[in-house]
């Protein structure tokens, strides 16, 4: 019992990880209806810019005020460059041409910070909580609780940003209609290039997060795909649902590696989560959380 | 002037009724066909068959496969790798456990396996549609590459899953030179072709596109939801693993599955949006542009560096290489977002006209 609890928890914990990439998308395709297939590509941006600055000498926050300055000004750019042209196009276009983002951005990053994999160390190492192991038995990695507890604070602030600033009920409006939200005054492109910002804010944190983990290398582009079956249950437009989504993936990811991946002789974490996701959208084809399309002829 | 169809009267349902009404159009196709028949094997080399012609060929059905689902029927897919990967692998199979099997027969049942797995996969799209299913599909290119790495039987337990390819021989004749190989694999490729381009203004083709178009209009005039979207998933999945088979048999040899990953599929997509969503000459062009690209900017690197005296270092050429490709597709995108068969279109309005606009 103590083991199955440790698995449980431990999935979840790495759920709130995938959670952290997850709502970069939401994000963006709340605000712009674009899916943003570059977020992995941001992420691997953020932790290998900010990483290089750090081993450069440069002091962790100036490195963390640089980073986030890099990232707003890409923000903006992208919007300029790629999304404002793009206005009107079907999804897939839009799709796609973020596709050919994801190619820029990690031939830029390589190209200025060198393709050699990073580690990076935030000074939480990852060793289980002593007074938990000692006290119930239960291993839980003290990193993965830091990483939690990031997690739910960025999510706490999106909540009260998006349902209590000026900005935040502009991004609503825009993610309701664009025509609608341009009609009644609200600058579209300044809401997508701030959209965009937030993105890659939530990108650099997601970044250290994994960077910390796994170390910062360009396997880190990888795990937007993780990050995908989160969005599938939790529906594309719900940051709770991200959150949520992330929770159940990670729990059942980890379970089943460990109860019915033996059966398989291993790995099936690469396609599991899909598989979930989904067996999820048989019973709500948008999602946990998702807004539901009324669909007339 | 050059491409007028005026005074082209047709006097008969046959003749309205044919694949390319206008002449001008007969001749380029019959022009089209004979060059790639009969002239490119005269001046073509070694490296262009094996390293150029082939693959494009190849890549080209993937993304006319992809184009029945993504562009006529409008079911997106990022799984196209993973059908290309249970063609190649099954013809494999099937060569291997049926003795004397002939191999376009191997080729066709490979095809009818992808499309059985497509129509497992293509189940979901009766619930759910857009970016939903675009990911739902990742599904498939996920799990397909991790049960032919997983089950050692697919690749007659080889280390690591990989299949050497077995001789491609028809009727006693061996296809082993570099042109041999391309001209069977431009047959095949002409005649699946046609097909599309017979299947895209049939009754089916019709049918796939009003379920693109609006699918619950689709329905309400009584297309049948079901029996279209996994007839489209059916199909293409076919055209991809039929792709697959030739990619194993006529280009690489040897493969492993990790040769079909998303990359690849990420790459028949770019052909398809490129090239032009819901056209067969959209196909082509775009895994033309798509496959020539790379080369050409290898080439050009090539030429600066050679002129310049400045050795770019190697790990900055495919990093750079990577930023002017993602940049290129960006400004297409921006440039021309109905892709390549658009431009063609265009010019074709030009052509009308063209040299007395008046």
């Amino acid at each position: 019992m103590g083991f199955f609890f440790e698995v449980f928890v431990g999935g979840l914990l790495a759920g709130v990880m995938y959670s952290l990439v997850a709502l970069g998308f939401v994000l963006i395709y709340k605000a712009s209806g674009v899916f943003n297939f570059a977020q992995g590509a941001m992420v691997f941006f953020a932790a290998l810019t900010f990483v290089s600055l750090v081993e450069r000498g440069v002091n962790f926050w100036l490195a963390l005020v640089i980073t986030l300055a890099v990232m707003v000004v890409l923000g903006i750019a992208i919007e300029k460059v790629v999304l404002r042209p793009l206005i009107n196009q079907p999804p897939i276009t839009l799709f796609m041409a973020t596709i050919g983002l994801t190619f820029v951005l990690e031939g830029l990053s390589q190209l200025v910070w060198g393709s050699q994999p990073h580690g990076l160390e935030l000074g939480i190492p990852d060793v289980p909580m002593e007074w938990l192991s000692q006290s119930t038995g239960v291993n839980i990695s003290q990193f993965d609780v830091f990483a939690a507890v990031v997690a739910g604070v960025m999510v706490a602030t999106l909540a009260l940003f998006f349902q209590y600033t000026r900005i935040g009920r502009a991004l609503r409006a825009v993610a309701d209609d664009h025509q609608a939200a341009l009609a009644v005054g609200i600058p579209l492109k300044n809401i997508w290039a701030i959209v965009w910002t937030v993105a890659g804010f939530v990108a650099l944190v997601a970044g250290l997060m994994w960077g910390a983990r796994n170390g910062v290398q360009y396997a880190l582009t990888f795990i937007a795909l993780k990050a995908l079956p989160v969005l599938l249950i939790g529906g594309f437009e719900s940051v709770p649902g991200a959150i949520l989504g992330g929770l159940i993936i990670g729990a059942t990811e980890k379970l089943a590696e460990v109860y019915i991946g033996p059966y398989f002789g291993g790995g099936i974490e690469s396609w599991f989560a899909y598989v979930v996701a989904l067996l999820f959208l048989l019973v709500r084809p948008e999602g946990l959380f998702g807004e539901k399309r009324i669909e007339r002829v | 002037m050059l491409y007028r169809e005026a005074g082209q009267f047709k006097s008969s349902y046959a003749a309205d009724q044919q694949i390319f009404p206008i002449r001008q159009d007969r001749i380029a196709v019959g022009a089209l066909l004979i060059a790639a028949f009969v002239v490119v094997p005269l001046i073509a080399n070694q490296y262009w068959f094996s390293a150029i012609l082939t693959p494009l060929l190849i890549l080209a059905l993937a993304t006319l496969g992809l184009n029945i689902l993504t562009g006529y029927a409008g079911q997106l897919s990022l799984g196209t790798a993973a059908f290309m990967a249970i063609g190649a692998f099954m013809t494999y199979n099937f060569e291997l456990r049926i003795p004397g099997m002939p191999i376009l027969v191997s080729f066709a049942l490979a095809g009818l396996c992808a499309a059985a797995v497509g129509i497992v996969f293509g189940l979901p799209s009766l619930r759910i549609k857009g970016f939903y299913l675009a990911v739902a599909t990742l599904a498939c290119q996920f799990f397909v590459l991790w049960a032919l790495q997983r089950f050692g039987w697919f690749s007659n337990h080889s280390s690591s899953g990989v299949i050497t390819a077995q001789k491609v021989v028809i009727l006693g004749y061996a296809f082993e030179s570099a042109a041999s190989k391309y001209l069977l694999t431009l047959t095949i490729v002409s005649v699946m072709a046609l097909a599309a381009k017979n299947l895209a203004r049939s009754e089916t083709g019709r049918a796939f596109m009003a379920v693109r178009d609006m699918d619950i209009a689709a329905e309400v005039i009584g297309i049948p939801m079901m029996k279209t979207k996994l007839l489209a998933f059916a199909i293409s999945s076919f055209y991809c693993g039929v792709a697959g088979a030739l990619y194993a048999f006529c280009y690489l040899g040897t493969v492993e599955p990790e040769a079909f990953n998303l990359d690849l599929s990420f790459r028949v997509l770019f052909m398809v949006i490129i090239g032009g969503v819901g056209s067969v000459l959209g196909s082509f062009l775009g895994a033309t542009f798509i496959t020539l690209l790379p080369i050409f900017l290898n080439v050009l690197f090539g030429a600066i560096s050679h002129l310049s005296g400045f050795q770019i270092p190697h790990a900055w050429l495919s990093n750079i290489e990577l930023i002017i490709f993602g940049a290129l597709i960006v400004f297409f995108l921006i440039v021309e977002p109905h892709g390549l068969a658009r431009l063609w279109q265009i010019a074709k309005e030009k052509l009308r006209l063209w040299p007395f606009p008046h």
